[in-house]
């Protein structure tokens, strides 16, 4: 609790503005930021020895698409930290627009980030701009879109090969 | 002087020493590794995406299919998190039961890991051995779940059924032997010249790189950084509990062998306390609407039957809110990220997968080193296919 | 064996036939190829317990090229697909494949978007052992309707069959 309430005082001191809204639910902590300032929050809590944010356990990515929620920005993106030190966790979230999904990447503070983001971008299609190999990961090279968008059907398979594709035949009138 | 040319290997994905389907791009200068890259998705299955398309209730045996070596432990998680999700208080028996099983599923996947290792390493002998010792922990398994890996035996809210009968004798006899043979394994392989060769001062990573590659388990523990969830934030009470986590020094896979021999031991302990002091009581939580009732009030009472019914086919509405439950698996933190929307589907789970977070560091424990070593890198960093790539 | 395609269409072998099934059924070579959670089953039969050995089988291969045998031991992902094909090209004739566990047999359960539906899509299979694994002695069942067909089988309609 008294990590939390650390937390809580580090970053509604120094990014008061960037803050939306806190987050209670069953007792996690999450904060709703704005998307700008994940970067930077990040940045500050590592470089704070006291708190010692230093363990980026994971970002997980939904979709809300169709739901109440979706008015917020349809894409959400949850960075899960954690303090070794302190043995606290507490998440950032933070929302993106269906338009144009974009984020700065944390691949400068955090190595792990790496292949987290890549799988965001391949599942969820969300580009994080700065990382320094944003490829598939996951999925097909060959795979048209991001799976686990809710606009793409679970049970569908793309035709893997045609006789015809790139020679059409001459329709005859 | 000669140009230097370089050369691209190509490991995998159908490679005996890449656990499954891992593949890795490697660019070679003579014997030396300049630069690795591995590449995963050989065994994307979906999971996710099948499991938001699920009841809460149904998608539990897609969970044994990520980790397979260690099936328990992603029920646990799955489960605890949906607990969390609906605030079900589990009875005490159940917790003690889970406890139980998942430090016999934490030595299952040890046992495969060492064979299999061990076996990349050249020892041909000890696979046989862990192979033939893991059949005790499956019978235990088949006697819970009816099944030998994919058990779907911790349901949400409680077990499937009772523990059957037998269960103190087997564990017992379990908790009786296993102490010798993990002596055995430590004499084939502890002070072997060869693997010792092998093994020490071989993909090193310090705790600094550890933590900021995120990594979680052994291999994070084997640099040094005492963590462990089941200490650290315990849940389905490990706090009642009392063991030890070891640490490595050097950051080696030798650190990390000795440190999973190390972990069995306490596992074995921690099964020891869960087994004598498991309480007696119900074994699923009694939640209407939530919680399946149990099988013998269904066959009995009009009210159970109705309640099982509902579950079963239209399952139960969880609120609109966002759960993280991370427990520590064999393989390291294996967490449930579940986003409930007020219907009685997941709008999401997201699964923080160990071994891929963990796999994500092979470059750096591998560059700059012999060919030879790639294969113990990617055998002591312990992944499971089925996981990296869900 | 390269024999086949000399013999004309009007010569029935007998014993040969018997001979050369003999041989293949008593040392049939898999391959060393595991997918998913099957494989681990695949590893437990071939281990003290199970003991494939007894059939003459555990002299497991990590080539194709010296296989007769695919055991596909689990999900077969789009990604892997033409992997498998490929392997399964590159073994030499005569070559058997087994289905193993529900998942290479018929997609199992999961029915979406990133499994093959069953691995018969890309490669032809001889025997489907069914089971989400399997036992390890289902396998070996498997393995043993394998030998009867092969007994039963001729070498020329192994011929037509690969048409090569
Ligand atoms: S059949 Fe079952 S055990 Fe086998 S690969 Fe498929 S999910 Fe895994």
């Amino acid at each position: 609790m008294e990590f939390e309430q650390e937390v809580r005082e580090f970053i509604n001191g120094r990014f008061g503005e960037d803050v939306i809204a806190e987050d209670n639910f069953r007792n996690q902590l999450s904060f709703i930021v704005k998307p700008a300032a994940v970067f930077d929050i990040c940045q500050a809590l590592q470089e704070d020895d006291r708190l010692d944010v230093r363990f980026l356990a994971d970002i997980a990515m939904v979709d809300w698409l169709g739901h109440a929620e979706e008015k917020k920005g349809r894409f959400e993106l949850v960075y899960n930290l954690y303090s070794l030190k302190h043995k606290g966790r507490f998440f950032l979230k933070t929302r993106l627009p269906a338009d144009k999904p974009e984020i700065k990447s944390l691949t400068p503070l955090w190595n792990g980030a790496n292949w987290l983001e890549r799988e965001a971008f391949d599942m969820m299609g969300i580009i994080f701009t700065g990382h320094p190999d944003l490829t598939k990961i996951l999925t097909p090279d060959d795979l048209e879109g991001h799976p686990l968008r809710r606009d793409f059907p679970l049970t569908w398979e793309q035709p893997q090969f045609s006789w015809n594709k790139d020679d059409p035949p001459e329709v005859i009138k | 002087m000669a140009e230097r040319k370089t050369i691209t290997l190509n490991m995998g994905p159908q490679h005996p020493a890449t656990h499954g389907v891992l593949r890795v791009e490697l660019e070679l200068e003579g014997e030396t590794v300049v630069r690795a890259r591995p590449i995963v998705g050989y065994l994307h299955t979906g999971i996710e995406k099948t499991m938001e398309s699920k009841l809460y209730y149904k998608a539990i045996p897609e969970t044994d299919r990520m980790d397979y070596l260690a099936p328990m432990s992603n029920n646990l998680g799955y489960c605890l998190a949906v607990e969390k999700l609906m605030d079900i208080e589990v009875p005490e028996k159940v917790k003690w039961a889970r406890v139980c099983l998942a430090e016999l599923t934490r030595i299952n996947s040890h046992l495969v890991w060492l064979g299999t290792h061990a076996l990349d390493l050249g020892a041909l002998s000890p696979v046989l051995y862990t192979f033939r010792d893991r059949e005790m922990i499956l019978d235990i398994y088949e006697a819970c779940g009816g099944q030998r890996m994919m058990t779907s035996y911790i349901r949400i809210g409680g077990l499937a059924h009772d523990l059957p009968l037998d269960f103190d004798k087997k564990v017992a006899n379990l908790l009786k032997v296993f102490p010798e043979k993990i002596k055995e394994y430590e004499t084939l392989l502890t002070e072997n010249q060869i693997f010792i060769n092998r093994t020490r001062g071989v993909a090193v990573i310090s705790a600094e790189d550890a933590i900021n590659w995120s990594l979680s388990g052994p291999m994070l523990r084997g640099s040094g950084v005492r963590h462990d969830l089941r200490k650290a934030n315990p849940y389905s009470g490990y706090e009642n509990f009392d063991f030890e986590i070891p640490i490595g020094e050097n950051g080696d896979a030798y650190d990390r062998y000795k440190l999973r021999i190390e972990e069995m031991r306490q596992s074995l302990r921690i099964a020891r306390q869960a087994l004598d002091g498991m309480p007696e009581g119900p074994y699923r939580a009694h939640v209407p609407g939530v919680v399946l009732p149990p099988k013998e009030d269904v066959l009995h009472k009009m009210e159970s039957m109705i309640f099982h019914f509902k579950i079963i086919t239209e399952g139960f509405k969880a609120p609109c809110g966002s759960v993280y439950q991370a427990i520590e698996s064999p393989k390291g933190e294996i967490g449930f990220y579940i986003v409930g929307d007020g219907t009685n589907r997941p709008r999401r789970i997201r699964v923080r997968p160990p071994s891929f977070v963990n796999i994500a560091c092979l470059p750096a424990l591998c560059e700059g080193r012999m060919v030879s070593d790639v294969v113990c890198a990617i055998g002591s960093v312990d992944i499971v296919l089925g996981e990296v790539d869900r | 064996m390269g024999l086949e395609e000399k013999i004309p269409d009007s010569i029935i072998l007998t014993t040969l036939d018997k001979v050369v099934n003999w041989a293949h059924k008593r040392s049939m070579w898999p391959m060393t190829f595991g997918l998913a959670c099957c494989a681990i089953e695949m590893m437990s039969a071939s281990m003290p317990n199970f003991d494939l050995a007894r059939f003459g089988m555990e002299v497991f291969r990590p080539s194709p090229r010296q296989a007769d045998l695919m055991i596909v031991s689990g999900r077969v992902s789009r990604k892997m697909a033409p992997v498998v094909k490929t392997l399964y090209e590159q073994m030499p004739n005569p070559k058997w494949v087994i289905a193993m566990g529900a998942c290479a047999s018929c997609g199992g359960v999961f029915n979406n978007y990133a499994i093959v539906q069953g691995v018969d899509k890309i490669i032809p299979v001889d025997v489907y052992v069914p089971g989400c694994p399997p036992r390890p002695e289902q396998l070996i069942n498997g393995i043993m309707k394998l030998f009867e067909k092969v007994e039963k089988s001729s070498l020329k309609d192994r011929h037509e069959e690969w048409g090569r």
